[in-house]
């Protein structure tokens, strides 16, 4: 097994090799950051004192990637050093997770109905009807679930963490914090991505339930389907590589919505304009990295099937 | 007004020298010189955008400096560990411009706070009398559950200084404790100001542009212009020169 994982990694590697090669890669660098440098100049004589081009936006780019990695250091660094807070951890999952139910039940079974009605025309075209059940079944489990799970998480959760610590940043209350001693980052920033990393895998899976729950409902009333046969039939497609891909999924979406959003709110500038930035670029960015996120597991699980 | 406290003119509690700070091509401090003495309260005085708040965020390290040192009760701030900092900060109460309280939490709890943080293993009812004392010294002890929104300014600085004073500090840093509060309200901060040097021993940074405020709590007068130290002594000697930057100020706050 570590052979062949072996002999696959080679693989990939000298492939990657064969197409990017070290010297490639460093010209390819190096000409961007000529340009860089470049148009930093010109827009250095023009007197523009506000940064442009495409030399300012590349530095721009880099440096928040490098911040961003810091960041990310400094997070797994407190998350397991000393004091944890699990009582503001518990707090924070209330808040994250309680308090987002009634939309996560909304939407859910929304997504269950309104899935089970449009899919039932083209497999009313071929008689297959009693499909219904699996294919719902793995499309909610599968993808729906997580996905939108996550998506109205970024949109309330997200919004919500970088609004409140974009203002606490601005009104100087995180460095209130900093001055008396009181560890803001681990009180603030690890308890928030812990409970989101948490909450998001519990919500999805509850998304999941309520989605079939519309589901049944809807079919119920159609094919007039039991519900023990409609479980049965459901659950006969999911294998649990299918689970455990959701739940890989609803976690890393989890972190990335806590992550991206107190990086945001911990990191927001320049007054009340700043923290409606926070707000927003903490929902756009998180919800363009699950995409992303999305992208990559499922390419990967569909190796491992 | 006689206020009754000790300087102790051989023990330095802040050190600076030489600091210099910029923001991009924005020079703001160009080798401040300063020393403050145990029992001493300093005000820094300053138009606005000469860097005295930003020489207070260096000194509770909260900025680090371009150059120079910076001293604090014999620890260099800038060569600290992330958990010596925290440590030598314990001896520092920060109180800000806008006092940031805690606005989730009530009074109580933004007092708490940095005690529960630090110290997790006091009990509750040694803490609760710790909260009720310190709120009895800055005279706020009927607002104890209130929540932060509903304090007027002058309310909600006094319960920032008395946050700060929670952890018993050695220096404490002021960012313009009187700015926008009405004269009354002013002189009854100043009187708090003096009230902690002398009941808690402080040492004290107080950063300003109100001289009614300058006149009451500093021992020394520290002028900040371009940068750099340009006047310093008692509040009599700084405001005996004619130099004209001095006088614009002098006569803008006592309307000559």
């Amino acid at each position: 097994m570590y052979f062949y994982l072996r002999m696959y990694f080679w693989g990939v590697f000298s492939t990657m090799d064969a197409c990017f090669p070290r010297h490639r890669v460093l010209r390819f660098a190096s000409i961007l950051q000529q340009a860089g440098k470049f148009s930093i100049r010109i827009s250095l004589a023009n007197e523009t004192t506000s940064k442009s081009g495409l030399g300012a936006r590349w530095e721009e780019l880099t440096l928040g990637l490098y911040d961003a990695v810091r960041f990310l250091g400094r997070l797994f660094r407190q998350a397991v050093s000393r004091p944890f807070d699990f009582q503001e951890i518990i707090r924070q999952c209330y808040e994250i997770g309680y308090r987002s139910l009634p939309l996560i039940t909304l939407t859910g079974f929304v997504t269950g109905i309104v899935f089970t009605k449009q899919s039932r025309p083209s497999l009313v075209s071929f008689g297959a009807t009693s499909w219904l059940p699996s294919l719902i079944a793995i499309a909610m489990i599968r993808a729906l679930a997580p996905l939108v799970t996550a998506l109205i998480c970024a949109g309330k959760v997200g919004s919500n963490i970088g609004a409140e610590l974009g203002s606490m940043k601005v009104t100087e209350q995180i460095d209130a914090m900093e001055v008396s001693g009181s560890r803001p980052f681990n009180f603030l920033i690890v308890t928030r991505v812990a409970a989101s990393t948490l909450m998001i895998p519990v919500l999805a899976m509850y998304c999941a339930f309520v989605g079939l729950l519309g589901s049944f409902l809807n079919i119920y009333q159609n094919e007039k389907t039991s519900f023990v046969t409609f479980i049965a039939d459901a659950f006969e497609q999911i294998s649990f590589l299918d689970l455990g891909t959701s739940l890989t999924k609803a976690i890393s979406f989890g972190f990335t919505i806590g992550a991206v959003a107190c990086y945001k709110g911990f990191y927001a500038s320049n007054g009340t304009q700043g923290v409606g930035k926070a707000a927003n670029t903490a929902v756009v960015l998180s919800m363009f990295l699950i995409f992303m996120e999305e992208l990559v597991i499922v390419q990967v699980s569909n190796w491992l099937r | 007004m006689a206020y009754e406290h000790q300087i102790d003119y051989d023990q330095r509690v802040i050190e600076i020298r030489g600091l210099y700070k910029s923001f991009g091509s924005l020079k703001v401090l160009q080798g401040v010189d300063l020393d403050v003495f145990k029992g001493e309260n300093v005000v820094v005085l300053g138009r606005s955008g000469t860097g005295k708040s930003v020489l207070i965020k260096i000194i509770a390290g909260l900025l680090p400096p371009d150059a120079g040192t910076v001293d604090v009760l014999g620890r260099r701030v800038s060569e600290l560990s992330e958990e010596a900092l925290r440590a030598l900060r314990l001896k520092l109460g920060f109180s800000f411009q806008n006092s940031a309280l805690y606005d989730s939490m009530s009074i109580r709890e933004n007092l708490e706070f940095p005690v529960i943080r630090n110290m997790p293993a006091m009990n509750k009812s040694s803490l609760n009398d710790l909260v009720k004392e310190t709120l009895d010294a800055v005279g706020l002890l009927n607002k104890i559950d209130r929540m932060p929104s509903e304090l007027s300014g002058g309310q909600r600085k006094r319960i920032g200084i008395a946050r700060t004073l929670m952890l018993k500090p050695e220096i404490m840093l002021y960012d313009e404790p009187t700015a926008g509060l009405d004269p009354v309200t002013s002189v009854e901060i100043n009187k708090l100001i003096n009230e902690v040097q002398e009941r808690y021993n402080t040492s004290a940074i107080i950063i300003t542009h109100d001289l009614a405020c300058a006149k009451t709590t500093g021992d020394r007068v520290v002028m900040l212009f371009e940068g750099k130290v340009a006047k310093e002594g008692s509040f009599q000697e700084v405001f005996a020169s004619d130099d004209p930057e001095v006088q614009n100020f002098y006569n803008y706050n006592f309307i000559q």
